[in-house]
C-alpha cells in the first residue's frame, strides 16, 4: 500500500517535470520577448535589460529550469508578466472560485446523471433508453464555450430570469458586506448566515454550473447505464430479484452498489476535465477563477503563469486520482494496490 | 446491416449527419452563395434574411457561407491530428509490444507521462506557448493524442506476440519486420480503428476550444470555434453570430461521437473508454 502510493507519487514527479521541462523549451525556441512586455511599451532599453535580469532570462534555458524546479517546492512558481505578483500566490487567489465552480457542477452532474442512467438501464431500448443516450452524447459532445454564451443570452439577458456574470450582487455588498473566510462566496455566505447575500451566489452559480456539469452529467448517466446493465445480469441480482423485492430496490440499491465505484472513478477524471473546461466558461461569466486567470495569460504570452497554472491543474489531477485510487482499494477488498 | 440500423437509430442518423457534413466539405465552394471572406462593410450585422440565411458578421461577411467553408478547417484539423498520431502511435505500440524489454519500458513510461493529465489542458499549454496557427494547433493536439494509440496497439500487440502462429512464424525463420507487418499489425489495429473513430468529435472539440481562446486559425479563416469568439462581443444583440457556427461545432461532434460508439458496439462491445 505504502510502495504503490510511493510509486504512484513519484511517477506523478516525471510527468510533471516532463510538462515544465517541454512547455519551457517550447517557450524559450518561440520568438517574443517576455522582458520587454514585462518592462512595457515605453520601455528603454536599459530598463528592459534590468527586466530581463530581474526575470532571471540572462540564464541558460538549463538553468533557468533547473531554478524552477527548486522554486516548485519552496513555493516560488516564478513572478507572472502579466500581474507583476507570485503566480503561486496568483493562483491561490483564483482557484476557490473555480473548485466551487466544478463542485457545484459535479453536484449536479451526479444528481441528473445516476437517476437518468438508471433509468435508461431499466428500460433498454424503451423510447426514454433512446432518448436518454441521445441527451448523454449530447452532453459530452457540447462545446462549452458556445453553451455557456446561449444559455447567458436566453436566460440572463432575454428572459432575465438569471444575473448575466459575477459571483454575486455588487449592491449587496453594502447592506450585506460579505466576511470572506473560503474566497467561496458561497460558502463564506453560509458560515457567516448571510442569506440574503447566499440567495444571491445561489442564483449567480446557477447558469456556469450547468454548463459545467453538461459534460459530467452526459458521461456519469452513461457510465452508469454501462454498469448497471452489466450487473443486472449477475447472481446476486437476480437471487435479490427472486426474493421478491421490488424492482426499484433492485435497481437503486442492488445493482446500482456496485456500480458507484467506477462512478467515482470517473469522477475523478472528469473533476480534472471540468477543471480545464472552466478556462473556456469562466470569462464569458466573468467568474474570477483559474481560467479567467488562464485566458488572460494566454492572450498576454505571460509562460509563467501559463506553466504555473498547468502544474497546479495537474497536480490535482494526479491527487485525484491516487485519493480514489486508494479510497476504492479501502471500500472494496477485491482490488489489490500494485 | 438494415437490423443494425433499425436496433439504433442514433447511429444511423449520426452516420448521415456525419456523411453530409463530408460532402459539405468537398462541395463548399458550389454550395455556398458568397465567397467565405467578401467583405462588405456597408452590408455589416444584417439579421438572417433569404439573402444571408445565417446573416452577416461584423464585417459583412455571409455567415451561412463561412460555416459551410468551415466544414474544411476544424474537420480537417481533426483528420489531420488523427493521422499524425496513429502515424506515430501505431508503430511505437507495434514494436513496443512485439519486443518488449528496455525500449518498450521507455515508451510506456513516456506515455504513463501524457495519459496522466487531461489532453485539453496540454494541448492548451503546448497551442499557448507556440505561435498561433492552424499548424500549430494540429501539433499540440497531436502531442497530446498519439500517447493513447501507442498504449492501445501495445497491448494487443503483446498478446499477439504470443500466439502460436507468431511463435511458428519465428521458427520458420521469417524476419521480424514482416511477421511484425503480416501478422502482429493487422491483428492489433482494430481496437485503434475504433478509438480513432470516437475520438474524431472529441478532437474537433478541443480544436474549436483552443480556436475560441484565439490559439489555432486566425482572421480570415472561417473556423467555427474563431467565429463563436469573433461573434462574442456582438452577441447580445447579433444572436446569430454565434448560434450557428456553435451549432456547426455540435453537429459535428455529435454526429462523429454516434458513428463512433455505433461501430464501437459492433466491433469492440466490451470497451467503454472516457477521455
Amino acid at each position: 500500500m505504502i510502495r504503490y502510493v510511493v510509486r504512484r507519487a513519484a511517477l506523478a514527479v516525471v510527468v510533471v517535470a516532463g510538462v515544465v521541462i517541454l512547455t519551457f523549451v517550447i517557450a524559450d525556441v518561440v520568438p517574443g520577448d517576455p522582458a520587454a512586455s514585462w518592462a512595457g511599451p515605453h520601455a528603454s532599453a536599459a530598463q528592459i535589460a534590468r527586466a530581463r535580469q530581474y526575470l532571471g532570462l540572462d540564464q541558460p534555458l538549463a538553468v533557468r529550469i533547473g531554478k524552477y524546479f527548486g522554486g516548485i517546492v519552496t513555493g516560488n512558481w516564478g513572478t507572472s508578466i502579466h500581474t507583476h505578483r507570485p503566480v503561486l500566490s496568483d493562483i491561490a487567489t483564483a482557484a476557490p472560485a473555480t473548485i466551487e465552480l466544478v463542485i457545484a457542477a459535479l453536484i449536479i452532474g451526479v444528481v441528473v446523471g445516476v437517476p437518468l442512467g438508471l433509468a435508461a438501464a431499466r428500460w433498454p431500448g424503451s423510447l426514454g433508453d433512446h432518448a436518454i443516450r441521445a441527451g448523454s452524447v449530447l452532453g459530452v459532445s457540447m462545446p462549452v464555450f458556445w453553451l455557456a454564451l446561449i444559455l447567458q443570452l436566453v436566460f440572463a439577458q432575454r428572459l432575465r430570469l438569471l444575473p448575466v456574470a459575477g459571483q454575486y450582487d455588487p449592491n449587496l455588498v453594502f447592506s450585506h458586506p460579505l466576511v470572506t473566510r473560503t474566497q467561496m462566496p458561497v460558502l463564506d455566505s453560509l458560515i457567516s448566515g448571510n442569506w440574503a447575500m447566499l440567495g444571491s451566489t445561489l442564483e449567480h452559480l446557477i447558469l456556469p454550473a450547468l454548463v459545467v456539469a453538461a459534460y459530467p452529467a452526459g458521461v456519469i448517466a452513461r457510465m452508469v447505464r454501462a454498469q448497471v446493465l452489466d450487473t443486472v445480469g449477475e447472481a446476486h441480482v437476480q437471487m435479490v430479484r427472486s426474493l421478491g423485492f421490488p424492482e426499484r430496490t433492485v435497481f437503486g440499491t442492488f445493482a446500482m452498489r456496485l456500480a458507484w465505484n467506477p462512478v467515482a472513478t470517473v469522477l475523478a477524471l472528469v473533476f480534472a476535465y471540468s477543471l480545464v473546461n472552466t478556462f473556456l466558461v469562466e470569462s464569458i461569466f466573468d467568474w474570477p477563477g483559474l481560467g479567467s486567470y488562464a485566458a488572460a495569460a494566454i492572450s498576454t504570452l505571460d509562460t509563467p503563469a501559463i506553466v504555473g497554472v498547468t502544474l497546479f491543474v495537474a497536480i490535482v489531477y494526479v491527487a485525484c486520482n491516487l485519493i480514489v485510487d486508494l479510497v476504492q482499494a479501502a471500500l472494496d477488498p477485491r482490488i489489490r494496490l500494485r | 446491416m438494415t437490423a443494425l440500423l433499425r436496433k439504433s437509430p442514433l447511429i444511423t442518423a449520426g452516420g448521415v449527419i456525419a456523411l453530409l457534413i463530408v460532402l459539405v466539405a468537398l462541395a463548399a465552394p458550389l454550395l455556398a452563395p458568397y465567397p467565405p471572406d467578401a467583405i462588405h462593410p456597408e452590408m455589416a450585422l444584417q439579421a438572417p434574411s433569404l439573402h444571408h440565411l445565417f446573416g452577416t458578421d461584423q464585417v459583412g461577411r455571409d455567415v451561412f457561407s463561412r460555416v459551410l467553408y468551415g466544414a474544411r478547417v476544424s474537420p480537417l484539423v481533426a483528420l489531420l491530428v488523427l493521422v499524425f498520431a496513429c502515424a506515430v502511435g501505431i508503430p511505437l505500440g507495434v514494436l513496443a509490444g512485439y519486443f518488449g524489454g528496455a525500449g518498450d519500458e521507455v515508451i510506456m513510461r513516456v506515455t504513463d507521462i501524457f495519459l496522466a493529465f487531461p489532453s485539453l489542458l496540454l494541448a492548451l499549454a503546448f497551442a499557448a506557448v507556440l505561435p498561433p496557427s492552424l499548424t500549430s494547433l494540429t501539433i499540440a493536439i497531436t502531442i497530446t493524442w498519439w500517447p493513447w494509440y501507442a498504449r492501445l496497439v501495445r497491448g494487443q500487440a503483446a498478446s499477439v506476440a504470443g500466439r502460436p502462429y507468431v511463435e511458428a512464424c519465428r521458427a520458420l525463420g521469417i524476419p521480424s519486420w514482416r511477421i511484425l507487418l503480416r501478422h502482429v499489425l493487422p491483428n492489433s489495429v482494430t481496437p485503434v480503428i475504433v478509438q480513432v473513430s470516437l475520438d474524431f468529435g472529441g478532437v474537433i472539440l478541443t480544436a474549436s476550444a483552443l480556436s475560441f481562446l484565439g490559439l489555432g486559425a486566425q482572421d480570415p479563416t472561417p473556423d467555427w470555434g474563431l467565429m463563436v469568439a469573433e461573434g462574442e462581443n456582438y452577441f447580445t444583440t447579433q444572436w446569430w453570430l454565434v448560434t450557428f457556427p456553435g451549432l456547426a461545432i455540435l453537429v459535428t461532434a455529435l454526429a462523429f461521437t454516434l458513428l463512433g460508439d455505433g461501430l464501437r458496439d459492433v466491433l469492440d462491445p466490451k470497451r467503454v473508454v472516457l477521455r
